[in-house]
């Protein structure tokens, strides 16, 4: 790990006077647990750490008649052990339970999960996010991609979006609430990650002087949700696949859906078309099914990674009949 | 981008870092034999003004810290990278935790800190400041085995040994937080440590037994 200054923020205005204007100067400290690595191995090296862990606005799990608030630290574990999350919202609490370490849950936080960098192991090995050799080759398409982006793939990027919650974010269609010098703003989840055309840009739509306060979900009432993960693993491993599903329901016919799939593109997908293969029908085998073949209907695998298109397909059929129960 | 160093995990990409201290590892080794002590490069601390107010940055250097580590105040000076788990091998002479991977996956390094199960090796040791630290050396009582490491011996729940401290703190954590727990708390809650050996069968009836004796059962 390259040196560093440590500066303990315990306010936001602090912390964010405290990031620079520029990526990769100084980074922010909150659980650690993806920093802290990515800091060993010199992919990341910044001048100054910025720790946010003790300022008491970004902690707490609120929920009230409109909806679902999380402060950006609030830790995984946390969210697990909250019964009221994982009856109203299961597609969140299976999400967090997908993250079968408890060491990560206790230090991991929401806040963190939306910001971690890429498991790429090309850009994990000092080859960039966008994973390119010295002489500007691509190395992911004759590479090694058995765990890259089936989706969303066309572009440089291919490395699949990291992010456990996202899904579950986007079919709820939660906020995500971001502070900077001039205050704060508010990302709906769809819109809160991108695809970075060089390493001077982040995955999400943050500035470098922004951090992650609050994550905001509308009330789910009425609404049946869940996530499906597929893992190799039963414990602490990485989804080759996830989807998350929030439906209303008219007695059996689904009347609204929100499908999100996750680890499959560079951003997690927001996938209209199952959606709408489901709308006006009721869900059964069938009809979950050719969500799960409307999901993955565009998608274009890369020379290892086949597989992935049936895995992603299956996470939205059983994610869609777990929600429907 | 900076390209990584393959030739070890420690050293910095740029190899001048680690003398500003003014002491290369030759000088240290070839003076140390004359001087009894180092004196120690501190006083890495000063104030910036962050959103009006005087906010402390520490480092790079080395910067004076003092940890709760099993119920003993312990000062330690480290640079602000060091992380809880060299501090406590390196500085503390608290070596139960154990050094495996180094990247949050194997559990080797687990200890708890308020109580929860975390990997000392993502944990920096300056933001341990303030936190009870619990290593695997404080779980025996008096010279006596806790009844989780107890249970450990006797159901084989170790062959070389080495992921052996993570687990019996993450045992100890896992009946901490489920007195009884069901067989798939324990496989899950055990989730965060590996074991190439393959005990998982052994460590997870240790935790039956510890629960069973809890309950005043025999077994």
């Amino acid at each position: 790990m390259q040196k560093f200054e440590y500066a303990n923020a315990t306010t936001i205005q602090q912390a964010v006077a405290l990031l620079g204007n520029t990526w990769g100067e100084a980074e922010v400290l909150a659980g650690g647990t993806d920093l802290l690595a990515l800091m060993k191995d010199y992919v990341v090296a910044p001048k100054r750490l910025v720790n946010i862990k003790d300022i008491k606005e970004l902690k707490g799990i609120t929920m009230t008649a409109n909806g679902l608030r999380l402060g950006s630290l609030v830790t995984f574990e946390e969210v697990l052990d909250n019964a009221a999350i994982k009856r109203s919202y299961p597609a969140i609490w299976q999400a967090v339970a997908g993250v079968t370490s408890p060491q990560i849950r206790n230090m991991g936080t929401v806040g963190g999960d939306l910001c971690q960098r890429p498991r790429c192991w090309y850009y994990r090995a000092g080859y960039g996010i966008l994973a390119k050799d010295e002489n500007g080759k691509a190395l992911v398409p004759d590479g090694d991609n058995r765990y890259h982006a089936i989706l969303g793939n066309e572009g440089e990027a291919k490395y699949v979006n990291p992010s456990s919650l996202a899904p579950a974010l986007i079919s709820l269609m939660a906020k995500i609430k971001v502070a900077g010098p001039k205050g704060s703003r508010e990302i709906a989840a769809d819109q809160f990650f991108v695809t970075p055309k060089s390493d001077n840009e982040r995955e999400y739509a943050l500035a470098p002087n922004e951090i992650v306060t609050d994550i905001l979900i509308p009330s789910a009432s009425g609404v049946k949700t869940a996530t499906y993960e597929v893992r190799q693993r039963e414990v602490l491993d990485w989804p080759l696949a996830t989807a998350s599903v929030a439906l209303k329901l008219d007695g059996k016919t689904v009347k609204s859906a929100k499908i999100a799939l996750g680890h499959v593109a560079p951003v997690p997908v927001d996938s209209d078309a199952a959606a709408k293969a489901l709308v006006g029908k009721a869900v059964t085998e069938d009809t979950a099914e050719a969500a799960g073949a409307a999901a993955v209907a565009n998608a274009r695998a890369l020379s290892r990674n086949a597989y992935k298109i049936q895995l992603a397909k299956v996470a939205v059929k059983r994610a869609i009949l777990q929600a429907a129960g | 981008m900076s390209k990584i160093t393959r030739d070890g995990d420690d050293k910095p990409v740029n190899p001048e870092a680690d003398h500003d201290s003014g002491v290369s590892r030759r000088s240290f080794l070839k003076g140390s034999g004359i001087a009894l002590s180092v004196p120690l490069v501190t006083g890495g601390v000063r104030t910036v003004k962050a959103a009006g107010q005087d906010v402390k940055i520490h480092g790079p250097n080395k910067v004076s810290i003092t940890l709760d580590i099993n119920g003993k105040k312990q000062a330690a000076t480290v640079e602000p990278r060091v992380t809880l788990l060299d501090t406590l091998r390196n500085e503390l002479d608290t070596t139960g935790a154990k050094r495996v991977c180094d990247r949050g996956t194997c559990g080797a390094c687990t200890v708890l800190m308020d109580g929860k199960p975390v990997y000392a090796c993502s944990v920096l040791a300056i933001e341990a400041q303030g936190k009870k630290i619990q290593t695997v050396e404080n779980l025996e009582l008096n010279g006596k085995l806790s009844p989780v490491q107890q249970a450990i011996v006797d159901n084989d729940g170790q062959q070389c040994g080495f992921c052996t401290p993570g687990f019996t703190v993450a045992c100890t954590a896992l009946l901490n937080k489920y007195p009884d727990p069901t067989d798939e708390q324990t496989r899950l809650g055990l989730g965060g440590n590996l074991c190439r050996c393959g005990t998982y069968v052994g460590l997870r009836e240790a935790v039956k037994q510890v629960a069973a004796q809890r309950k005043g059962g025999k077994r």
